[in-house]
């Protein structure tokens, strides 16, 4: 059962497909909407910028699979970007319309030194992972955090994470292999 | 913040890592791909590949490198040296690196700072500065331009940079610790987190550094021994710096 990653230009799906790979899990890149809604498990990767991101998703109408998956309960994992582009809106880039999967806004980061980079123990889960970001995500439907900051939101079948299980070593691994037993 | 991360880096040549002392006399320690597996077993937070080679028209090699890591890698890294274009950073990003590092064409070009983070965010791009008496050097430190290291530094985060690799020239290669005022100086300039480079031989010197910089590049000290680097996190986390636990530490 290939996972689909879903291709939106400037993601960088490699990294995702080698983790997947190196859990001994095929995986296709795709753009197209009905692969994309009939998937038993999509992931939406996260690297850009949220404006064109989100154009790219609108063109090829991935936006509507997605919303059509997460509304029949399929799984899908937002990483990075892709937790930002299920929220109902971002600051970034003047202002970016998400998806809605996920109740709340993407705001920037207002403290600390950003982009914030660098590994952060995630709570209540215990292990660090690898965060590289600019914006976070403020919701109400947060399920972890890592030094108060968004780390996760879950909603119905869709699950984000502010971090990179991809480059978050062995943890990050067994994190990633969780996901793909859920479905 | 996040933990202070503890980055091993590797200078490659033609496919190979080599290490420069004081930047001068290379001398072959590795297969990339091997030894970044093994720094990454051994507790490295994030990986530096720095083309010190890179030309033109060898870019191949080096793409074809990153694309190896990055198929065994689980941790980040960043690929620099070489780096003149967004089409050069996009086929490092493509190929599977997190970040670019740009040293000598920001300085030429710095709107090049700006265009490679527009695409990809400003966490992709690290502006690396050689620094030493105030001012930027290029090739590898040996030529000193009139760039005045703080404003180049403040104008590198103003204009896009996610994170600033900074060397002290005086200091790279001699193992007598980091340049810590210089790193102090230039971080307090600016709100992006700073890499100190340059100088580390011992885990009280990589332990000084993350007291004033937000990392730390080590070379020699972990490339001359590679199977020390576990031991050296230890004795850096038993100098009271809080690397990041690895493994769950519950549940």
């Amino acid at each position: 059962m290939s996972v689909v990653v879903v291709d939106y230009g400037a993601g960088n799906t490699r990294s995702v497909r080698a983790a997947l790979r190196r859990l001994g899990r095929e995986s296709v890149v795709a753009s197209d909407p009905e692969v994309i809604a009939e998937a038993p498990i999509v992931i939406l990767p996260g690297v850009g910028s949220a404006r064109s991101a989100m154009g790219h998703l609108q063109a090829t109408g991935a936006d509507e699979a997605l919303r059509a998956r997460h509304a029949s309960g399929h799984f899908t994992l937002g990483i990075c970007l892709g937790l930002q582009l299920a929220m109902e809106s971002s600051e970034e880039d003047g202002g970016v319309q998400g998806l809605g999967l996920l109740g709340g806004r993407v705001e920037r980061l207002r403290e600390g030194r950003v982009p914030r980079l660098g590994w952060s123990v995630v709570d209540p889960w215990g292990s660090a992972f690898y965060f590289a970001h600019s914006y976070v995500a403020v919701s109400e439907d947060v399920v972890a955090t890592a030094e108060g900051i968004t780390a996760a939101v879950e909603s119905g079948s869709f699950l984000g994470v502010q971090f990179h299980p991809e480059k978050s070593g062995p943890d990050g691994a067994a994190f990633l292999e969780r996901c793909l037993a859920r479905a | 913040m996040p933990r202070p991360r503890l980055i091993p880096c590797l200078d490659v040549a033609h496919g190979r890592v080599v290490k420069g002392v004081s930047f001068v006399g290379l001398r072959d320690v590795g297969d990339p791909v091997e030894l970044a597996t093994f720094y990454s077993a051994g507790g490295a937070d994030e990986l530096v590949f720095l083309d010190i080679a890179a030309t033109p028209n060898e870019t191949s090699t080096m793409i074809s490198v990153v694309a190896q890591v990055a198929d065994v890698l689980s941790i980040p890294f960043t690929v620099g040296g070489g780096v003149r274009s967004v089409d050069d950073a996009s086929r490092i990003i493509e190929a599977g690196a997190d970040r670019v590092s740009l040293n000598s064409a920001a300085l030429a070009s710095p709107e090049l700072i700006t265009a490679i983070a527009r695409r990809y965010g400003s966490q992709a791009v690290v502006v690396a500065i050689d620094a030493g008496e105030g001012v930027v050097h290029t090739h590898g430190g040996r030529i000193a331009t009139e760039v005045a290291t703080v404003p180049w530094a403040r104008e590198a985060a103003e204009r896009g940079a996610g994170e600033i690799l900074l060397t002290s020239i005086r200091q790279d290669g001699r193992r007598t610790g980091f340049d810590l005022d210089l790193t102090r100086e230039v971080r307090d300039a600016i709100d992006i987190p700073v890499i100190a480079s340059g100088g580390a031989g011992s885990a009280a010197h990589v332990a000084a550094a993350l007291e004033v910089a937000d990392a730390a590049l080590v070379a020699s000290i972990v490339h001359e021994n590679p199977a020390g680097l576990a031991g050296l996190r230890r004795e850096i986390m038993n100098l009271g710096v809080a690397l990041r636990p690895i493994g769950a530490i519950h549940g």
